[in-house]
């Protein structure tokens, strides 16, 4: 069971419960839906973005605890950041949810996301980590699809 | 043997029952423990574990017995042909089919539809022609229909269901009329549990002479079937649903239907005669069977026919329907759970949504516990949205699960329950 305490810690679940930036804002520059046809979890981003800083990400949607606090976890991570520091934090996540089980990765440099490093454990659950991921990344590239985790 | 004497005398379900230790040792996969806990497997609605006998026939058959089927002149195709064809004669006598000319051996349900909607629908469907069928169909009794619909002109409608997840039958009549030239409906939801009015829709249906497919994907691991009896016009199942290998399906047809019928696939063996110029096909059942079939694989859903037959249907329908409501009851007194899909004849599947944990969480967390469950939509988005839900946990049963299988599922629901709160 310690591999599932890991991936449910009490901040994924307090996310779950609590999520930060939850809900359609009054205005927004970008934004895209995402869609996860395994389990039927939809999210929907939204950011406002000038001069390729990130001012606002906010979410909605129906999803796992995974999916809820990977989504709001990650708007407190990318709200003034660079939108190419907003792809690089993903790179960072996307390696860190994928790692060999193994593997000894040191997660210090993840900052808050750490508390994903638990996915890794769980091959099924890790779409269910980078829905809001993808989801944002599409936001800011202004693509206008639906992005699916297929 | 039917145990027709006890169900004649209405004897308690008990007397109806098997040696429940004995069928749970003929499945050598219950007895390797996942992550150094016993497995209890209920997602059997989307595949069953298969028993020993079913495993060695299909390893004999490969060491013993395989050779390509018809038309060989030699020993181990004459072999083959001969228990490819009593396989035949099996699931015949498995649906009481009038004859082998009726039994077409396919991948599985999804094929068997697709072979009616592509032979029958696409050949006989006209502009303004409806298919019915019901809210609670799995995808693959929606979709087909919707691509014939598209090739041919013809509607696809749809019977309502109500909130406990029953075909309301009044709106469904209503809805029968001249222009229906086919009715395709699940027999048991493999969602909600739902056992359909089969009887009612059929006789419905023949009071206007539409014919009626069943999907009874659900119902041959749980309840007997007699197609003769039933008098649908096609039934459709896949073998890996009833402890067969997985690539092997069967569709029951009428034989006046599937007379009239083009063949849905070209190729060898289908043929009388080919040349350039003109193709005869073959006769019934071999029309429909393009290329070289799943031989090892059907003779692997023989062997599991002949399995289920040994236990015996009734006392399977009558065991499992203890052991269901016995999970119904334990499942329904957790109060944060609420159980989709409350119809009054149900069988095999308890679905439910436990408040504030997502089902793929659940998924996860009881998998920990050795628990297997599905989580999601199973394949049924249109009750999912009829019912304002995104998805479901499922517990479905197979004739080896126990009553302490969901003792320990209401067990592990508890402690996520906990976890989440």
């Amino acid at each position: 069971m310690d591999e599932l305490r890991e991936l449910y810690q009490q901040v994924i679940l307090d996310h779950n419960k609590n999520p930060k930036n939850y809900g359609k804002p009054e205005a927004h520059s970008h934004d895209s839906e995402g869609y996860n046809p395994l389990c039927g979890d939809r999210i929907h981003v939204y950011a406002e973005i000038e001069d390729e800083i990130i001012k606002s990400v906010r979410f909605e949607g129906s999803g796992c605890a995974i999916s809820k606090a990977s989504a709001s976890v990650m708007t407190t991570m990318l709200i003034g950041k660079t939108v190419a520091e907003a792809k690089s934090i993903f790179d960072g996540f996307q390696e860190m949810i994928t790692a060999d089980v193994n593997s000894s990765p040191n997660y210090d440099k993840m900052g808050k996301l750490a508390v994903f490093s638990g996915v890794r454990e769980f091959p099924t659950r890790v779409k269910c980590a980078s829905l809001a991921w993808h989801t944002a990344l599409a936001a800011i590239d202004k693509s206008d699809d639906v992005v699916s985790t297929e | 043997m039917k145990d027709i004497a006890a169900l004649e005398k209405n004897v308690p379900a008990a007397a109806l029952t098997y040696d429940i230790d004995s069928v749970y040792n003929d499945f050598p996969i219950l007895h390797k423990p996942i992550r150094d806990k016993e497995l209890i497997f209920l997602d059997n609605a989307a595949s069953t574990q298969k028993p020993q006998i079913v495993i060695d026939t299909i390893n004999r058959y490969y060491q013993e017995e395989n050779a390509n089927i018809h038309r060989g002149v030699y020993y181990l195709s004459e072999v083959a042909t001969r228990k490819y064809e009593e396989a035949r004669e099996t699931v015949r006598k498995f649906l009481n089919a009038a004859s082998e000319k009726e039994i077409i051996f396919t991948s599985g349900t999804t094929d068997s539809i697709n072979l009616v909607a592509n032979a029958f629908g696409r050949e006989f469907f006209k502009p303004g022609d409806e298919i019915l069928i019901t809210t609670m169909e799995h995808h693959s009794n929606i979709v087909p229909w919707q691509m014939i619909c598209e090739d041919t002109g013809a509607k696809l409608r749809v019977a309502p269901i109500n909130d406990q997840g029953e075909l309301l039958i009044d709106e469904f009549e209503e809805m029968i009329n001249s222009r229906t030239k086919l009715i395709s409906v699940v027999y048991v939801s493999n969602s909600l549990g739902t056992v359909n009015p089969v009887e009612k829709i059929i006789s419905l249906a023949r009071s206007q002479n539409v014919p009626v497919l069943l999907d009874a994907a659900q119902a041959v691991a749980h309840t007997p079937i007699d197609v003769q009896k039933l008098d649908c016009d096609f039934l459709a199942f896949s073998s890996h649903k009833i402890f067969g290998p997985t690539g092997v399906g069967v569709l029951y047809g009428k034989e006046k239907h599937l007379e009239k019928m083009r063949p849905f696939k070209g190729g060898g063996d289908m043929i009388l005669q080919v040349t350039f110029e003109k193709t005869t096909y073959n006769a019934l059942p071999h029309k429909f069977e393009a290329g070289t079939p799943n031989m090892a694989g059907v003779i692997g859903l023989a062997s599991a026919i002949d399995y289920v037959t040994s236990v015996g249907l009734e006392k399977i329908h009558a065991y499992e329907k203890m052991v269901l409501d016995y999970g119904t009851e334990l499942l329904a007194d957790i109060d944060e759970l609420r159980i989709i899909g409350t119809a009054a004849e149900k069988s095999g599947a308890i679905s439910f949504i436990i408040d504030n944990v997502h089902p793929h969480d659940i998924g996860t967390w009881v998998d920990r516990d050795g628990i297997a469950i599905r989580a999601g939509h199973h394949c049924t988005q249109p009750v999912m949205d009829r019912l304002c839900i995104p998805a479901t946990s499922r517990a479905s049963i197979a004739l080896y699960n126990r009553k302490s299988d969901f003792d320990a599922l209401a067990s592990s629901l508890k402690t996520i329950i906990e976890v989440f709160r």
